[in-house]
């Protein structure tokens, strides 16, 4: 079950913890993967560790141009494109009173409009192949809100607004457009977090405890896998209950 | 390219793609109306035309590309 072997799978944002994860998980499913970021070390790592089917393509989602060039650069590495998994994002976390428009633009370039670019850019080659899988990394409070988030919010809201949309395009297809939304998992953006706080967080979390990025990783492959293939247009949450959606 | 050869590749796309009757692809025939093609049939059905003729078809000459005599007219002048 859920064996990926002869897929080719881009994933962004692939130096940071989740991003790494996603990458794990799919190569351990027997896929292909093609690692971008901004940040070159600490992909060609990532690479290096997971030795054959790994392909490092870097790049800055916030150049409109590289954005739509890199899936045809990551098809070129292994040959095809069968999943992009829109990972990459950023947070610019403020008061909405005290946001700036560049918080907020930046943050919906990215998070939103680069994401898109990347989902748009892949089609052609997936409506040919009569296969696809377009996974979005959104989030919990793209759906519950957050105070001091109206931007990062609004950048997941509105992933998930495009995926559902973009789902109903391409069904006929055979390609799937899905989002996973996290809830709190451990990665450098948490562990930041003051113990208080962190206690007060589990508190609401049922599980008792953050997720692992691994939970994202598997989630991904489920979505990614031939198995998931009449699951469209949905997002998955994985967050230890804390909201029930 | 003859027109004769353009016209019997392009209808042949159509054929293939859109799984319809040889018969029915006639020149006046518009994708959408009369060979039961929605948006992203067409949008395929353009795809698949600029591979065949190895030609670019940007986006407002692919809107204006309504029947089959229009496909055929544009790789025509264009291939």
């Amino acid at each position: 079950m859920f064996d990926l072997s002869g897929k080719s799978a881009l994933v962004t944002g692939a130096s940071g913890g989740i991003g790494g994860a996603i990458a794990r998980a799919l190569h351990t499913a027997g896929a292909q993967v093609a690692l971008s970021g901004t940040r070159v070390e600490p992909l060609e790592a990532l690479a290096g560790e997971l030795g054959e089917r790994a392909f490092v393509v870097p790049c800055s989602l916030a150049d409109a141009e590289a954005t739509a060039a890199l899936p045809g650069q990551a098809e070129e590495a292994m040959g095809g494109l069968d999943i992009l998994v829109n990972n990459a994002g950023l947070t610019r976390d403020q008061l909405a009173m005290r946001m700036k428009d560049e918080d907020w633009q930046q943050v919906l370039d990215i998070n939103l409009t680069a994401s898109f670019r990347l989902s748009r850019a892949v089609l052609r080659g997936m409506m040919k192949r009569r296969w696809g899988r377009i996974i979005g990394i959104t989030s919990i409070v793209g759906v519950t809100g957050n105070p001091g988030q109206t931007n990062y919010a609004a950048s997941k809201a509105g992933m998930i607004g495009y995926s559902k949309s973009l789902a109903g395009e391409v069904a006929a297809r055979g390609i799937t457009v899905n989002c996973i939304a996290p809830g709190f998992i451990e990665t450098a953006m948490t562990d930041v977090l003051p113990e208080a706080q962190r206690e007060k967080l589990l508190t609401s979390i049922p599980a008792q405890r953050l997720g692992r990025p691994e939970d994202i990783g598997t989630a991904c492959v489920y979505l990614a896998s031939e198995e998931a293939a009449y699951v469209t247009g949905q997002t998955l949450h994985v967050n230890g209950g804390m909201a029930m959606i | 390219m003859t027109m004769s050869d353009v016209a019997e590749r392009v209808k042949k796309i159509v054929v293939e793609h859109l799984g319809v009757e040889e018969a029915k692809v006639t020149e006046d025939a518009s994708f959408i109306d009369d060979l039961g093609a929605d948006s992203l049939d067409t949008v395929e059905l353009v795809m698949a035309f600029e591979e065949e003729f190895g030609c670019e078809i940007p986006d407002d000459a692919a809107e204006k590309i309504v029947t089959v005599k229009d496909a055929i007219a544009f790789i025509q002048e264009n291939a």
